[in-house]
C-alpha cells in the first residue's frame, strides 16, 4: 500500500482520532468482504481502509508516519483469514441456515423451480426429494446416558416421538428418516435432523464414556470405613469405603459410567469422595479437645511459598 | 481444533463473558461441552467476524442475531450456487454456452 492513508478514509492531515474512527467505520460497513463476499473490489478496498486504519489509529504510528519515518505500507501486514473463506467450503455447513420454513437450503428445487417442474413433468425421472427439517431437543442428561423417547413439539403444532439411543452425546445428531418435508412429484419425504443438547447433571459429569460424581461422605464413614449407597445412571449400588478414606479419594465402579451401546463398552463411575463434616457436635467438639493425635500432621503443609 | 484459552490469544478485543453468551444464544457453535469447547478453524473466524460486526460496524447485540442469519443465507446461497456451478460444469460445451447466453441475455 502505497497510497496516503489519509486520502484512503477521506479525512485531514489534522483529523481528530474520533474523525478517523467515524470515517473508517463508515467505509468498513460498505466494504467488509465477509458482507461482500466474491467482490474483489471490496476486498482490496477492506484491505486498504484496514491498513490505512491500523495506521492512523495507533497514535505513535501515525507521529512516525506524518513525520516521515514510516511509508504508508508500513503498517500493512496480512489479516487473518476472513470467515467467508471458510463459510463458502463445505465447513460453512456448520453454520448453516436452519431458520426458514423450508428447513434449511437442503435442495435447489425454490431456486429453480421452473427446472425442476420440467424435469419432473417429462417423464418422472425427476420427482424431487422434500427437504429436511432441523430441529434442536433438550434431553435431561440421564435420558441421554440410558436412552428414552422425547416428544419434540414441531412448529405447526404437531409432534414427533425422538427415540434416543443411550449413550447418545451432546451435540449429537439423530437423523429421522422421511421425517421432513414431503417430497414432489413422487419423491421421498425428506429427513428430520435433531440436534440433541443434553442438559447438564445435578451431580453426575460425563467424560466419553465414564461418568464422574463428587459423593459427600461424614467423618465417621470416612475414619471407620462403611457401605455406602452411591447413585448410578442405572440405579443405586453398594459401595464400600475403607476405613481411612479421605477427600479427593477416587473410587472406580467398573462398567457402572454410561451403558454399552452399539459395539462401544460400557464406561466407569468414578466417584470422588468427600468428607463433610456436618451439623454441630458438643460430644465430638469435647472428644476432640482432649484428643492428641498420634503423629502431627499439617492439611496445609507445602503451601508456604504464596 | 482449539481449546477457548487459544481463541482469547487469537482474537483480540474478546472478552469471556461475551463468548459465553454468543455460544449460549449459539451464534458460535463450537464442538464439546461448557468447560471443553473445541473450535474449528471457521468457529474462530466467526468470533472474529461477530467482534467486528460489533466493535467496527457498529451492529449491536440486538440486531446481530438478524445480521447473522442474513450471513448465513448469503453464504447458504452461495454454498448452493457453487454446488450448482459444478454440476454444471460436468454438462456438455453447448449446454454451458446456451445457458452463458441466456444469463448475459437476462442480466
Amino acid at each position: 500500500m502505497a497510497e496516503d492513508p489519509y486520502k484512503i478514509l477521506g479525512v485531514g492531515r489534522e483529523a481528530s482520532a474520533e474523525e478517523i474512527r467515524k470515517a473508517y467505520r463508515k467505509l468498513a460497513k460498505k466494504h467488509h468482504p465477509d458482507l461482500n463476499p466474491g467482490n474483489t473490489v471490496a476486498e482490496e478496498k477492506f484491505k486498504t481502509i484496514s491498513a490505512a486504519n491500523e495506521l492512523l489509529s495507533d497514535p505513535e504510528k501515525r507521529a512516525r508516519f506524518d513525520r516521515g519515518e514510516i511509508d504508508a505500507g508500513g503498517a500493512e501486514k496480512a489479516p487473518p483469514r476472513g470467515y467467508r473463506q471458510y463459510a463458502d467450503t463445505g465447513a460453512g455447513e456448520r453454520y448453516a441456515y436452519a431458520g426458514g420454513e423450508d428447513g434449511g437450503f437442503g435442495n435447489f428445487e425454490d431456486l429453480f423451480s421452473t427446472l425442476f417442474t420440467d424435469r419432473a413433468g417429462r417423464g418422472g425421472a425427476g420427482a424431487a426429494r422434500g427437504a429436511d427439517a432441523h430441529y434442536t431437543l433438550t434431553a435431561a442428561f440421564l435420558d441421554a446416558v440410558n436412552g428414552a423417547t422425547n416428544r419434540l413439539a414441531l412448529p405447526d403444532g404437531q409432534t414427533l416421538d425422538v427415540k434416543i439411543p443411550p449413550g447418545t452425546a451432546d451435540g449429537q445428531i439423530l437423523r429421522l428418516r422421511g421425517r421432513g418435508a414431503p417430497g414432489r412429484g413422487g419423491g421421498p419425504a425428506g429427513d428430520a435432523l435433531i440436534d440433541i443438547r443434553v442438559a447438564p447433571h445435578r451431580f453426575f459429569r460425563r467424560e466419553g464414556q465414564d461418568i464422574r460424581l463428587e459423593l459427600p461422605i461424614s467423618m465417621r464413614e470416612a475414619v471407620l470405613g462403611a457401605k455406602v449407597t452411591v447413585p448410578t445412571p442405572g440405579g443405586p449400588v453398594a459401595m464400600t469405603i475403607k476405613p481411612g478414606a479421605d477427600t479427593g479419594q477416587e473410587l472406580r465402579l467398573r462398567g457402572r459410567g454410561v451403558p454399552a451401546h452399539g459395539n462401544v463398552a460400557a464406561g466407569d463411575l468414578f466417584v470422588r469422595l468427600a468428607v463433610v463434616v456436618g451439623p454441630a457436635d458438643p460430644a465430638l467438639a469435647e472428644f476432640l479437645r482432649g484428643h492428641q493425635p498420634a503423629a502431627a500432621f499439617d492439611p496445609r503443609a507445602g503451601m508456604e511459598e504464596a | 481444533m482449539i481449546g477457548l484459552e487459544a481463541v482469547f490469544l487469537q482474537v483480540r478485543d474478546l472478552a469471556p463473558v461475551d463468548l459465553d453468551r454468543w455460544i449460549e444464544n449459539a451464534w458460535v457453535r463450537p464442538e464439546g461441552r461448557p468447560g471443553a469447547w473445541a473450535f474449528h478453524d471457521i468457529d474462530v473466524a466467526r468470533i472474529r467476524l461477530i467482534v467486528e460486526l460489533r466493535d467496527h460496524l457498529e451492529v449491536n447485540e440486538a440486531a446481530l442475531p438478524t445480521v447473522l442469519s442474513l450471513v448465513d443465507q448469503v453464504y447458504a446461497m452461495r454454498r448452493r450456487l457453487q454446488r450448482l456451478n459444478a454440476a454444471l460444469a460436468e454438462e456438455p460445451p453447448e449446454l454451458r454456452e446456451m445457458l452463458a447466453r441466456l444469463l448475459d441475455g437476462a442480466a
